[in-house]
C-alpha cells in the first residue's frame, strides 16, 4: 500500500510516494541519499539511526516513514550549516569522541536532545542519557567529555 | 618521556593533534559500504539455516521466485557447477559458500536471493522453501572427541574423527617434572567463552562486474583489502577473475576488532551473483546474522602453575581445547594455528613451560577470529594472570608482592621466554609501582581489610600483562603463503605537500592523522599538508592490512623508513643547491643546512621543488618511494591494570569503582590517539569480563543473536577510565612504537575478574569464568555459604 | 530486518479506529508508539496485514489530577511521563520506573498505554499499575468502559481489551500525603528487560499505620503478578523490618519465573525479595515524608 507523505527534512519540504512497510531510516537512506544516519542493530538497541523527528530523538529504524507524515526531521548532515559545525561537533573533534565514526551521527543527534531538556547535565546523567547509544571503539570517556564540553558551550551561546 | 622533536604545527610524534578524518565523520559524509550506490544495483539476502545440523532434503525457490522483483535465487547446487561451493580457509581447512547436502551450524548461509530491494529480496528470502532433516548436533566440544561422536566432515579425507589439529610447544617432560617437585601447584579448568566482536557497523559489500572490461570491484568491508583481493583470485582465478582485474576497496569501516578480517560466504555469493548477471550486488549482514555468524576466543584451558612455597614461579603448563565450529576459518598466521597462544608464559621469569591444544569440530559457526585480539593473547594473558592470583591466594601473599617478585627484569631484556619469543623491551616493576601509586594500593588494601572485618565483599585485582604484536617476521609470519610485511608510498609533490599510501586500512584508528605525524616528524612537512589514502588496491601499496596491532609496528615503520630513503635523496639534492658536498650537509626537522653554516639552508620544501624543476644531473627526477617493511622481530607492549570492585552479596551486583590502566606501547605518535584507543579497548575489555558470551542450547541454537541480549556495555556500564603510560621504546622499531590498541582488551578481563574474585575470596571462592554476572555471583555465593 | 507487507492505516479520531478495526477484524493491529510492536513485526515474530496507527488521535496525551484521580491519556510519552512535574512531585514511582525503561530514543516514542495493552510481563508499567490500583478506561464503538487492574491482564500478550477497543487513559487514585511508592528493576545492563522489578504503594494514616497496600512484580511470572499475600500482610500494621522482610519473602515464594539468560528460578526469586525489601522501605520512607 501506497502513501503519499510530505515532511521537512533538514529546512527542506520533501514529498514522496511510500510503502506502509517502508522504515524510517531507509527512506532517509535510500529515498533522500541521506547516509549520514545508520543502521547498527535493527532492534532499537544501538542508536546509530539517531535522528530528531519534532526535535526529540527518535530511533529511525523502528519508526514507520507513514508515520513521520508532516514532521521535521533534522539528520547529521542538518544540523549545521555546510563547512560549520554543531558545537556537538566540534566538541567531538576537540575530545577525540569519535574513532570509526559510525556510531557518531546517532551519538550526536541523542545528544542534542539530552542538552536540550539538560543543558548542565552531571557525568552520570550524561552516561544514562546517551545509554541508548552503543559505542564499540571509544569506551565512552570521550564522548562524555565532548557533551560536557558542547554544554558548556551551548550555554555561553546568545538565547 | 618522549620529548618531541617538532613543534605543534609540523605535527610530529609525540603531539595530541586533533584527527584529519573526523570532519566527514561529523557531518555525515564518511563513506561506508551501505553508503555505496551504483546504477542498477541490485540487493542480495541470505536464507539461512533454523537448525544446527542438518540434511538438506530439497530446496523450492518457486515461491521467491514468483515474487515482483525477485530475479534469482542462488543455491549451492548452482555454485557446484562453477566449483564454487566451497572454499579454502586461511588455515588449510575448507568451508562451504553454500551448501549442497547438509547445513553444520545455525544460522549457515543456505541460498541467496537476488532481487531489485532489499525488502523484496528479504521478502524472496521468506519465501525459499528448505526441507531439512534434523541431524542431532554436537554441541559441547568435548563430546565432539566421544568415541560415538557422528562424524561432523566425512568430506574431508582421511578425517576419521572430529579432531582438527594438535599443536604444542615447549619441553612437556621437564616441566612435569618441575610440576611434580613443585612445594606449591595450582590447578584451574578457565574457561574463554566465544564472544563476537560486534562492531556497530555489520559485515557487508557491494560487488559490480562489468562483463565488458571484465573487471570486478568490489567495496567491502574489510581490515585487509590486499590479502582479500589474493584470496579472490585463488578461490575464483578458474572462472576468469584475475588478480589485476579485481580491485577491492574498503572504504570507511564501521569498527573492526578482527571481524572484518574474515572471507564471509556471502561475499562470495555476492562476487558469483554480479559475475553471472553483470550487475551490481549488495549485501549488508543484518545484526542477527552477524552476530551468529564469526566468533572469537571459546578455549577451555587446563592451567597448571608450580612455585616455591614462598612465591617463586617455577613452571606453566596448559592444555586447551578449542572449539572451532564445524570448519577451522581462524584468521591467523599459517605457522601459528593457535596464533601467539604461546605468550602464555605472561611477563615473569621462570625457565619451564608447556602449553598443548587440541582443536575440534562442533555444529557451530566457525570463525576463530578476534575481538580486538587477532591471535589469542588474550586466552593466554588471562590463563597466567588467573593462575598467579591463585597461587598468590594459594600462599597468602599480596598478588602485587608476587609479580614484582616474578617479573623480568628490565636489564634481562632482549627476553627469551621458556616458548620461544624473544621479549624487546619492558620495565614491568616501574609499570606496576604507577599504577599501584595512581590507585593508591596501600590505602585500598587497608579499606579492603577493613570492610571484610564488616561483612562486606571488596575486591582488587591485577593484570600485568604481556603483549604481543605486530606480525611479522617474514620468515615465520605469513597468511596464505604471504609475507606479512606492510608497505608506504610517499609522494612530495613540487609544492612540498605530500601524499601517502600504505597497505593497511584504518577502522578507526586514526591512521589518516598518525601516519601524516609519523611523515611529519620524519620529513619536517606539517601533517596538515601530508594526505593519507589506503584501502584501494588499484591505488595503494600491497600490504596485509589492520589487525592485532600491527599497523604501527608494520606500516609506521614502513611510513619512516620510506621517508628517510627520501630524505636521503633529499640530501643529495640540498648539497647540489647549496654548491657543497653531500658529506656537509646536516639534517634537523624539515630542513637542510651546511655543517658549521647553518644560515646556508634549504627546507624539505625547497628541496622537493628542486626535484621536479632543478635536478641535480644524473638525478632520477621526482620526490616519491615506496617501502616494503619486514619487522625484524615483533614488538612486546605491556602493561599493569588493576580495578578495585565492591560486590553486593545479597544481588551480585558488581560495581566497579576505580579502574586504572597503565600501558607501555614503547614511544607514542598520538597521546590523545593512544588514550582513546586504551578507553576503547578497556571498555571492549569488560564486556567480556561482565556481559558478552554467545549461548547455545543443547540442540545448538543461539539464544541471544540479537543486541537485546547480547550485551554490549552502554556508557552506564562503562567504568570511567583512568589511564596512564610508562615508555620502553621499541630497540628494533625505527620508531621506538610497539602498538598498542588491543592492549586494553587483553589486560582488562583479567584484572576484572581478578578482582571479582579477590572479593568473593573470604567465602572461598577460588574462581569464576567470565562473563561473571550478578546472577553467577549469586550463585557461587549460594553454594559457598 | 523488514517487516512483512502490510497496510498502513492512519485513524485520526478513535471513531475512525474502530471502524478501520472492525473492518480489517482479527489481522489489524494498533500501533501507538510501535516500540514493541515493530520489532516484533522486523523480526516477523508478527505479521499483521494491517497497522491502524493511533498515535495521532487527538487528546490522549496528559497526565492531570482530577476527580481525586491521577489520570494519564494513553499516548503519553515516557519521555513526558518522566519530565512530569506533577509525577516527579507526587508521584516518584514513575520517575523511578521510566528512568528505567528502555532509552531515552525509545522513551521518546514509547506510550505508557502501548505499554500496558501490549500485555507483556517484562513491561515495567504493569506492575505500577497494579500496585497502584489503577483502573483502565478502555473504549470501543460501543462506548467508555472501566476494567480494574486485577482484571486486565490475561496472559502472554493478551489482556481484557476487546478485538477493537482501544486503552484511552489510566487512572489512579490521587496520591496522599501520606502515600508513597517506589519502582526498582534488575536489569542486566541498562535498557534492558528486568531480570525481576518490584513496584510499590503504600497508604499510611496519621499512626503510621498501613492503610492501604500494592505490590507488584515485573518479568517474574507470564501474567503480571500483584503480591495479594504480602499487601494482605502489610494492611493494617504498622510497618516494621521483620514485616517488610517477610513481604519479601512472600515475593520470592509468590513468584514464578522461569530460569533462563537472565538467570535461575533460584536467582530471580531472591532478586524479587531483596529489591522488594529495599523498595518497601523506600515507599515507606516516601509516604512519611
Amino acid at each position: 500500500m501506497k502513501h503519499t507523505i510530505t515532511l521537512t527534512i533538514n529546512g527542506t519540504s520533501v514529498t514522496e510516494e511510500v510503502d506502509s512497510r517502508l522504515l524510517l531510516v531507509h527512506f532517509i537512506r535510500e529515498k533522500l541519499d541521506l547516509t549520514g544516519t545508520h543502521i547498527g542493530c535493527d532492534t532499537s538497541n544501538c542508536g546509530a539511526c539517531t535522528i530528531l523527528l519534532n526535535g526529540k530523538s527518535v530511533k529511525s529504524c523502528t519508526y514507520l516513514t507513514v508515520r513521520a507524515d508532516g514532521a521535521e526531521i533534522t539528520t547529521i548532515e542538518g544540523l549545521a550549516p555546510d563547512g560549520t559545525n554543531h558545537p556537538l561537533q566540534q566538541a567531538f573533534h576537540d575530545q577525540h569522541g569519535l574513532h570509526c565514526g559510525f556510531c557518531t551521527p546517532g551519538m550526536i543527534m541523542r545528544s542534542v536532545d539530552l542538552l536540550k531538556n539538560n543543558p548542565s547535565p552531571t557525568e552520570e546523567e550524561i552516561r544514562w542519557g546517551i545509554s541508548g547509544n552503543l559505542c564499540r571503539c571509544t569506551g565512552y570517556n570521550n564522548i562524555v567529555k565532548a557533551i560536557q564540553q558542547a554544554a558548556d558551550e551551548l550555554k555561553k551561546e546568545p538565547v | 618521556m618522549f620529548k618531541c622533536k617538532t613543534s605543534p604545527e609540523v605535527g610530529g610524534m609525540g603531539h595530541s593533534v586533533k584527527r584529519k578524518e573526523d570532519a566527514r565523520f561529523l557531518h555525515g559524509k564518511g563513506n561506508y559500504v551501505d553508503d555505496v550506490k551504483l546504477p542498477g544495483m541490485l540487493s542480495m539476502v541470505m536464507v539461512r539455516s533454523p537448525y544446527a545440523y542438518a540434511k538438506i532434503k530439497s530446496i523450492n525457490k518457486d515461491k521467491a521466485l514468483a515474487i515482483d522483483g525477485v530475479l534469482a535465487v542462488i543455491t549451492g547446487e548452482d555454485l557446484a557447477q562453477y566449483n564454487l561451493h566451497w572454499m579454502p580457509t586461511l588455515l588449510s581447512d575448507t568451508q562451504m559458500v553454500l551448501p549442497t547436502d547438509t547445513v553444520m551450524h545455525q544460522s549457515q548461509e543456505v541460498a541467496a536471493v537476488i532481487a531489485t530491494d532489499r525488502y523484496i529480496a528479504v521478502d524472496g528470502a521468506e519465501a525459499v522453501e528448505v526441507d531439512y532433516e534434523v541431524l542431532d548436533a554436537i554441541v559441547d566440544p568435548f563430546k565432539a572427541l566421544d568415541d560415538d561422536a557422528p562424524l561432523l566432515r566425512p568430506d574431508k579425507e582421511g578425517q576419521k574423527d572430529n579432531h582438527i589439529y594438535h599443536w604444542e610447544r615447549g619441553n612437556r617432560e621437564k616441566t612435569d617434572e618441575v610440576i611434580a617437585k613443585a612445594d606449591i601447584v595450582v590447578k584451574e579448568r578457565i574457561y574463554l567463552p566465544r564472544i563476537h566482536v560486534a562492531s556497530i557497523e555489520t559485515c557487508g559489500c557491494v560487488a559490480s562486474y562489468d562483463k565488458d572490461t571484465q573487471k570486478l570491484t568490489v567495496y567491502l568491508t574489510t581490515q585487509a583489502p590486499h590479502a582479500i583481493r589474493t584470496v579472490v583470485a585463488l578461490v575464483a582465478g578458474h572462472v576468469g577473475l584475475s588478480e589485476e582485474k579485481i580491485r577491492v576497496i574498503s572504504p570507511d569501516i564501521g569498527g573492526g576488532f578482527g571481524g572484518k578480517v574474515p572471507v564471509y560466504p556471502s561475499y562470495v555469493v555476492a562476487i558469483a551473483a554480479t559475475f553471472l548477471i553483470g550487475k551490481p550486488v549488495k549485501w549488508i549482514e543484518d545484526r542477527s546474522e552477524n552476530l551468529v555468524n564469526g566468533f572469537a576466543r571459546d578455549y577451555h584451558m587446563d592451567c597448571e602453575l608450580a612455585a616455591t612455597k614462598d612465591g617463586k614461579i617455577q613452571a606453566f603448563k596448559v592444555k586447551t581445547l578449542a572449539d572451532h565450529g564445524y570448519t577451522d576459518s581462524s584468521a591467523n598466521p599459517s605457522k601459528y594455528p593457535t596464533g601467539m597462544f604461546s605468550i602464555c608464559t605472561g611477563s615473569y621469569d621462570y625457565e619451564h613451560a608447556f602449553a598443548e591444544l587440541d582443536a575440534v569440530y562442533t555444529n557451530k559457526a566457525p570463525g576463530g577470529v578476534a575481538y580486538r585480539c587477532s591471535f589469542r593473547v588474550t586466552e593466554a594473558v588471562h590463563a597466567i594472570e588467573r593462575m598467579v592470583d591463585k597461587l598468590a591466594a594459594e600462599i597468602g601473599k599480596d598478588p602485587a608482592m608476587l609479580r614484582l617478585e616474578n617479573f623480568i627484569k628490565k636489564e634481562q631484556f632482549p627476553y627469551a621466554s621458556p616458548l620461544g619469543w624473544s621479549y624487546d623491551s619492558g620495565d614491568y616493576h616501574a609499570t606496576l609501582k604507577k599504577a599501584m601509586d595512581m590507585l593508591g594500593y596501600d590505602d585500598y588494601k587497608k579499606e579492603q581489610a577493613e570492610k571484610r572485618k564488616q561483612g562486606k565483599l571488596m575486591g582488587i585485582g591485577l593484570c600485568t600483562f604481556t603483549e604481543v604484536v605486530g606480525a611479522g617476521p617474514s620468515k615465520d609470519f605469513d597468511i596464505l603463503g604471504i609475507a606479512m610485511f606492510d608497505s608506504a608510498e610517499i609522494r612530495v609533490h613540487p609544492t612540498g605537500k605530500a601524499m601517502a599510501r600504505f597497505g593497511t586500512k584504518s577502522q578507526g584508528q586514526g591512521h589518516e592523522t598518525t601516519y601524516a605525524q609519523i611523515l611529519a616528524e620524519e620529513l619536517g612537512i606539517p601533517y596538515t599538508d601530508i594526505e593519507i589514502e589506503e584501502g584501494d588496491t588499484d591505488t595503494a601499496p600491497y600490504g596485509l592490512g589492520t589487525y592485532a596491532s600491527r599497523s604501527t609496528p608494520t606500516a609506521g615503520a614502513a611510513a619512516a623508513i620510506a621517508a628517510r630513503k627520501l630524505r636521503d635523496k633529499g640530501k643529495k639534492i640540498a648539497a647540489y643547491l647549496l654548491e657543497v658536498s653531500e658529506e656537509d650537509i646536516e639534517w634537523e626537522v624539515g630542513k637542510y643546512f651546511v655543517k658549521g653554516a647553518p644560515e646556508k639552508s634549504k627546507t624539505i620544501q625547497d628541496v622537493a621543488f628542486a626535484a621536479y624543476t632543478n635536478i641535480p644531473p644524473g638525478m632520477e627526477p621526482g620526490f616519491e618511494t615506496t617501502h616494503y617493511y619486514d619487522p625484524p622481530n615483533l614488538t612486546f607492549p605491556n602493561g599493569a591494570y588493576i580495578c578495585v570492585v565492591e560486590v553486593d552479596k545479597a544481588t551480585g551486583a558488581i560495581d566497579v569503582k576505580r579502574f586504572i590502566a597503565i600501558d607501555d606501547c614503547g614511544n607514542i605518535i598520538n597521546p590523545m590517539i593512544v588514550e582513546g584507543q586504551v578507553h576503547g579497548g578497556l571498555t571492549q575489555g569488560i564486556a567480556p569480563a561482565m556481559y558478552e558470551g554467545i549461548e547455545y542450547d543443547a540442540q545448538g541454537n543461539v539464544l541471544n543473536g540479537t543486541l537485546m541480549d547480547y550485551l554490549v556495555p552502554t556508557a552506564v556500564e562503562s567504568p570511567h577510565w583512568e589511564t596512564g603510560h610508562t615508555i620502553t621504546p621499541s630497540p628494533h622499531h625505527p620508531l621506538g612504537a610497539k602498538g598498542v590498541a588491543e592492549s586494553p582488551t587483553v589486560g582488562a578481563p583479567p584484572a576484572i575478574a581478578n578482582a571479582i574474585i579477590d572479593a568473593l575470596a573470604p567465602l572461598g571462592i577460588k574462581h569464576l569464568d567470565i562473563p561473571i554476572t550478578p546472577a553467577k555471583v549469586w550463585e557461587a555465593i549460594q553454594k559457598h555459604s | 530486518m523488514i517487516p512483512a507487507g502490510f497496510s498502513y492505516h492512519k485513524a485520526t479520531t478513535l471513531a475512525q479506529a474502530f471502524e478501520l478495526s472492525t473492518e480489517f477484524g482479527e489481522d489489524a493491529k494498533y500501533m501507538s508508539g510501535g516500540h514493541s510492536l515493530l520489532p516484533m513485526m522486523k523480526l516477523r515474530f508478527a505479521t499483521p496485514g494491517h497497522i491502524i496507527d493511533i498515535s495521532k488521535i487527538e487528546g490522549l496525551s496528559y497526565i492531570k489530577e482530577e476527580d481525586g484521580l491521577l489520570k494519564i491519556g494513553a499516548l503519553t510519552t515516557q519521555t513526558e511521563i518522566e519530565h512530569s512535574q506533577l509525577c516527579k512531585t507526587k508521584y516518584p514511582i514513575f520517575s523511578d520506573a521510566t528512568k528505567l525503561i528502555a532509552d531515552p530514543s525509545v522513551r521518546n516514542v514509547g506510550t505508557i498505554g502501548g505499554n500496558i495493552a501490549h500485555g507483556d510481563a517484562a513491561n515495567d508499567h504493569p506492575a505500577l499499575m497494579l500496585a497502584m490500583n489503577a483502573v483502565i478506561i478502555a473504549e470501543g464503538k460501543d462506548g467508555r468502559r472501566s476494567i480494574p487492574i486485577e482484571e486486565f491482564f490475561h496472559g502472554f500478550y493478551m489482556t481484557a481489551l476487546e478485538p477493537s477497543e482501544i486503552l484511552v487513559e489510566i487512572q489512579i487514585p490521587e496520591a496522599t500525603s501520606r502515600s508513597g511508592g517506589a519502582y526498582y528493576k534488575v536489569e542486566r545492563k541498562v535498557g534492558d528487560y528486568a531480570t525481576a522489578g518490584t513496584a510499590i504503594h503504600l497508604e499510611l494514616d496519621d499512626n503510621n499505620v498501613c492503610i492501604k497496600a500494592g505490590i507488584a512484580l515485573t518479568n517474574v511470572s507470564a501474567v503480571p503478578l500483584k503480591l495479594e499475600r504480602a499487601e494482605q500482610l502489610l494492611t493494617g500494621q504498622t510497618i516494621t523490618d521483620e514485616l517488610i522482610d517477610q513481604a519479601g519473602t512472600i515475593a520470592s515464594e509468590d513468584c514464578e519465573p522461569d530460569s533462563d539468560l537472565r538467570g535461575s528460578e533460584a536467582y530471580k526469586r531472591s532478586i524479587a525479595k531483596t529489591i522488594t525489601i529495599k523498595m518497601i522501605q523506600k515507599a515507606l520512607e516516601r509516604a512519611k515524608s
